[in-house]
């Protein structure tokens, strides 16, 4: 009954966000604020996860290529393949929902604690557009993060193929490019931006509705990370059988 | 001028405001006293809006808080100013970017006329050289002044202060309970004080309300209080034997 009365209140949340908008000029600032923190200060991160990600799936590729029959480029495939359709948006995601989930949460949560989201509603604004929507829309710019991370995932693969003596460059460029499926790709993006939309409200939800003090903050973070990680992962399931099954 | 009549709000079946009727006045300084769960901060939330009460009317000079839909009673509460018990300043801004917060919200003001209005309110709070420290770089005291002057930079008609000087020390409590005061009367607007600081009530209590257990158990001035003969009103205030001295006194001066 818990979980119901928790969907129904996020529903209620979600429509309640986009009721009595917060100035432009202010909500200018703010989306840009938001995406310098959410997604700008997140580069870093996803960068270097996805080049090692890359070599590693490169490396276990080709490890178990041990059939002289089967072509070196088969690794680029395999690498192409992994770090677009899964390793990019999923695995990026779930690193996202830790970083960004839980900063979201704690950051809600403590206005919540000290009254701040109370001080905005007594001034009359819609705290919910106000602290939410901003992150909303800044996430809406997570799939050019995720095109970077399969751009550096697939760069990660080359160099662990190319200077562990794996596959020549010829083969695994000729790998990569081999059957390639644009709606792959499109697929990926589908997914990462319905990531995008869960990891910017879901976390949002769980520190705005927050009830106690400082150690809920933190408990509250946890909590949004264990459940925001879950709907990723159904979601991911569910939406890959609709675009892909 | 405020008007609740039959205030009444329960959490999980425990009710916390019974029945309350009164009313607070414009240009006066109105008090609401009573032990700590005797349903003050939830009185005040619901005036404001932040609690739904069950039952009740609440009316702002006529318009029933109640009967709005959320965003006509969002509307309504930009003509108010609320101190919180914590400040609630918002940490990620300097002390200018705070109290000029609600004029960068709801207002059309140029650069220059926003930067008057802040150093205006700020110079009215006694706080001229804090404009761009963060909250966590300034004391208790000035929290509270920030808070004050955040409160009138849109000259509210209503302004609401959960216990404003706790925490603070006896000169600072005074000097902000004093500040209140003066701010209620130059904006002649309607001011609602949640507070179990006895020297508040003596110091600036023109209107006092007394809750006990969610009910409404006494009202009145700062002057009836001496006098009164409520035994639960009697029992609060003059808990400390130096409130009982300073009530003598004042009977002893009254009678002569």
């Amino acid at each position: 009954m818990t979980y119901l009365a928790n969907i129904g209140r996020y529903g209620l949340m979600l429509l309640e966000m986009f009721k009595k908008p917060t100035k432009w000029g202010v909500m200018k600032k703010l989306i840009l604020k938001e995406i310098d923190e959410l997604i700008f200060s997140s580069l870093g991160i996803i960068i270097f996860i996805s080049f090692f990600i890359g070599g590693v799936v490169t490396i276990q590729t080709a490890l178990n290529l041990t059939s002289p029959f089967l072509p070196k480029s088969l690794i680029g495939f395999a690498t192409r393949q992994s770090v677009i359709l899964e390793f990019a948006p999923t695995f990026t995601s779930i690193i996202m929902v830790g970083k960004v989930g839980s900063y979201i949460t704690s950051s809600i949560g403590s206005m919540r604690v000290t009254e701040q989201i109370d001080a905005l509603e007594v001034m009359g604004v819609n705290s919910l557009n106000y602290l939410i929507f901003p992150k909303l829309i800044a996430m809406l710019f997570y799939p050019f993060a995720i095109a970077i991370s399969m751009y550096v995932g697939i760069f990660g693969g080359w160099s662990a193929a190319v200077f562990g003596g794996y596959a020549p460059t010829s083969e695994f460029i000729a790998g990569i490019q081999e059957d390639f499926v644009v709606f792959h790709v499109v697929y990926a993006f589908i997914k990462s931006l319905v990531f995008a939309i869960v990891i910017a409200t879901l976390p949002a939800y769980h520190g705005y509705y927050l009830k106690g003090g400082a150690l809920e903050v933190g408990k509250a973070a946890t909590t949004s990370f264990i459940w925001t990680s879950v709907v990723l992962i159904i979601l991911n399931y569910v939406l890959t059988q609709l675009l892909l099954g | 001028m405020i008007e609740v009549q039959g205030l009444h709000k329960s959490f999980e079946g425990k009710a916390v405001l019974k029945n309350i009727t009164t009313t607070f006045e414009r240009g006066k300084t109105n008090l609401i006293i009573g032990q700590s769960g005797s349903g003050k901060t939830v009185f005040l939330k619901s005036l404001i809006g932040l609690i739904t009460p069950e039952q009740g009317k609440i009316a702002y000079d006529g318009v029933c808080l109640l009967e709005l839909e959320r965003d006509e009673q969002r509307e309504l509460r930009k003509a108010m100013g609320m101190v919180f018990q914590g400040s609630a300043l918002f940490d990620s801004m300097t002390v200018e970017e705070n109290v000029g917060f609600p004029l960068e919200m709801f207002t059309k003001l140029s650069k220059g006329e926003k930067k008057d209005r802040i150093d205006s309110v700020l110079h009215r709070v006694n706080l001229i050289d804090a404009h761009h420290k963060y909250p966590s770089e300034i004391s208790g005291g000035m929290m509270k002044r920030v808070a004050i002057a955040r409160a009138i930079v849109l000259n509210p008609k209503y302004l609401f202060c959960d216990e404003p000087n706790s925490g603070l020390d006896p000169k600072t409590a005074i000097l902000i309970d004093n500040l209140i005061q003066e701010i209620t009367q130059e904006y002649d607007i309607t001011t609602l004080i949640n507070t179990h600081d006895m020297n508040s009530v003596m110091e600036i209590g023109e209107k006092i309300v007394f809750l006990k257990e969610g009910e409404l158990a006494w009202e009145g001035s700062k002057e009836e209080i001496f006098i009164t003969d409520n035994q639960a009103v009697g029992d609060f205030v003059y808990a400390s034997e130096l409130f009982k001295n300073v009530r003598s006194v004042y009977i002893d001066k009254k009678n002569r």
